[in-house]
Order: C-alpha cells, then structure tokens, then sequence
C-alpha cells in the first residue's frame, strides 16, 4: 500500500514539473531575457549530465588515456565540432568507445 | 512533413539514445526484483513516472525504508531539470489543446528534449509538424522503456554483466552530437565549459543537485558572456542572437 502511494506521489511530482507550464502555455510568454537564456539550456544540461559520466571512474576524476569513455568521447567532440553533423558524431563517437574497450582493456 | 513521417522522423532521430536506455530499462527491472520488491512495483512506476534517474533513486531509498514524503521529494528534486525543458518548448506547444499538452508534458524526458529541439531551432520541426515528432520519439521511448523494465523483471538477475557492456555510451555520444553544433559563437562555449567543470566539482551532492546547479551555472555564463560581448561589441549582437 506504501509502495502504491509512492509511486502515485512520484508520477504526481513528476507529472507536475513537467504539465505546470505546459498547462498555462496559451497564456503567458516568457520575458525576453528568459527567452534569451533558454537558448543556452541543451548546450548547459546535457553538458552537465555527460562530464560526470566521461571524467569520473570509481567517483574519481580520471583523465586516463586508456578509459574508453574519454577516448570514445574526444573522438566524437572533435568530430563533432569539425563536421556538425549529429549522425556521424554518434557513430565515431560509439565505435571509437569499444575500439577503445575491447582493444586496450 | 505529414503526420506519420514526422512521428517517424522522431523516433529516428531518438534511436542512438533508444539503444543507449535499453540497459538501463532491464537493469532497473532486475534490480527491483533482486531487491524483492513484487514485479507490479517496477513495472508500474515504470508506466506512470517514466524517468529513468528518478526510478533508480527511488529505488535506492525504497530499499533502506524511507519514508513517503522522502521518496517524492527527492523524485522532485531529482526532475526539476525538466522544468527548464518544458520553458523552453512552451512556443513550440502554446498552440496546442490541453489533452495535446497533457501527453506532451508526459513524455518530457531528456532524450525527447534533446533529440526534439535541434531540429525545432534549425526550422525543420515548427508549429504543424513539430509536436508529431515529439509524439513519435516519446512513444518511441516509452515502448522501450516499459518492455526493457519486463523483461529485466522477467529476467531477474540472469543477466549477467550487463552494465559491463557499455551500450549507456551511446547516449553519452548522443548528447556530443547534439551539443556540438552549438559550440560556434563563445557564449555558447562558455556554458559548455562552466557547466562541464560544476559537474565534475558538484558531482557529490545528493539527487542529481550538483547537475542542476551546473546546468544553471552553465546557463548564466552563457548569458554572462553573451551580456560582455554585446556592451564591448555592439555590433555583435545579431549574428550572437541569430544562431538559434
């Protein structure tokens, strides 16, 4: 019964974050410097939630050549910068990842 | 683009990711039945919250027995990112009616956001085909999401050394992909590498806090800089505002 109640609690939190400005979208617009800020939300929150995963072995940082998620990760960056295209960026990015986990592990 | 190839093209452009959350899905049924928790308890929360983070974490806490009000609050904390998601799409969906929205909100997750908003900014999504793209990659999602959590629920622990594999890369790939195509004027390598640096000095707060807080740290230096660049270079300002 405790377990019913957390889950609806957690879908109703959820749910809530992301309905509460959807609900009233028809009706307010956001202030031009929110607007202006918004644009540097995909480039600050992906960021964030990568770097941890790239950079951090065993909840140490580790700039280990030999760590397949860094050498997978320059890879796509540089790739990525160079090229713009997201397709090809994923693809370099995956297939220098297991090069790098089944050749150097 | 009509409906069905725009609802194609956004579980298309959300498969690298899909790929990559599929470990993820049969990881968290697994491990909440190795937890002994009844298979309804996964399989539900998996159907109704449907955030990946927050189901692990709530997972951890239902293991030591916290209470109720902790496992909703951290699950609160946890989302708040996406509230930062939903300001940002509210004049892609503005025009919509409320049960368009209702579902929309639903499937606000971090893939749909990021494999959604490039093409909204670049013009190939807008007003009349845009929200069947978003459609299409959050069912495409949410039908891995919800088979990947039974099937690890089916499977319990005989899936060994699946989180060996390394198949979560590919969102991590995923998110270059989008991110670098921004990287072109400074504001934005800015946020880039303010958000990057708290990630890695925050990363021992509790709930995902320490992403939050350099998320918005990222944010504000974008702003920060692009604030700098037009007082010292006026002339700046419309190919700096332009790129998006």
């Amino acid at each position: 019964m405790v377990l019913l109640q957390i889950i609806l609690g957690m879908f109703v939190v959820t749910f809530g974050i992301r309905f509460v400005l959807y609900a009233r979208a028809h009706k307010v617009s956001l202030p031009d410097w929110v607007e202006n800020a918004l644009r540097f939300v995909p480039v600050a929150v992906l960021t964030a939630i990568i770097t941890p995963m790239i950079l951090l072995q065993d909840q140490q940082l580790s700039f280990d050549w030999r760590n397949p998620w860094l050498l997978g990760s320059l890879a796509a960056f540089a790739v990525g910068l160079w090229r713009q295209q997201p397709l090809l960026t994923i693809v370099t990015g995956v297939v220098v990842f297991f090069a790098g986990k089944f050749l150097l592990v | 683009m009509t409906k069905q190839s725009a609802m194609r093209f956004g579980a298309l452009v959300s498969v690298p990711m899909i790929i990559g959350g599929i470990p993820f899905g049969l990881i968290f049924g697994s491990l909440a039945i190795s937890q002994g928790l009844e298979p309804w308890v996964p399989l539900l929360m998996s159907a109704l919250v449907f955030a990946g983070s927050a189901q692990f974490v709530a997972l951890g806490l239902i293991a030591v027995d916290a209470p109720l009000w902790v496992v909703v609050s951290t699950t609160f904390i946890v989302n708040l990112r996406h509230l930062l998601y939903a300001a940002d799409f509210i004049k892609y969906i503005r025009h919509l009616s409320i049960p368009w929205r209702v579902v929309l909100a639903f499937g606000l997750i971090d893939e749909t956001y990021a494999a959604v908003k490039p093409y909204y900014s670049s013009g190939k999504l807008d007003q009349h085909n845009g929200h069947w793209a978003y459609f299409g990659s959050f069912v495409a999602f949410y039908v891995m999401w919800n088979s990947t959590t039974l099937i690890g629920v089916l499977a319990g622990e005989l899936i060994p050394g699946l989180s060996e594999w390394g198949l979560e890369y590919a969102m991590v790939a995923t998110f270059i992909g989008i991110i670098t195509p921004y990287l072109r004027t400074l504001p934005y390598w800015s946020a880039f590498f303010c958000a990057a640096v708290f990630s890695l000095i925050l990363h021992n707060l509790p709930n995902n806090l320490g992403m939050l807080i350099a998320a918005l740290f990222g944010v504000a230096a974008g702003v920060l800089t692009d604030h700098i660049q037009q007082r010292f270079n006026p002339d700046n300002v419309q190919t700096s505002r332009g790129t998006n």
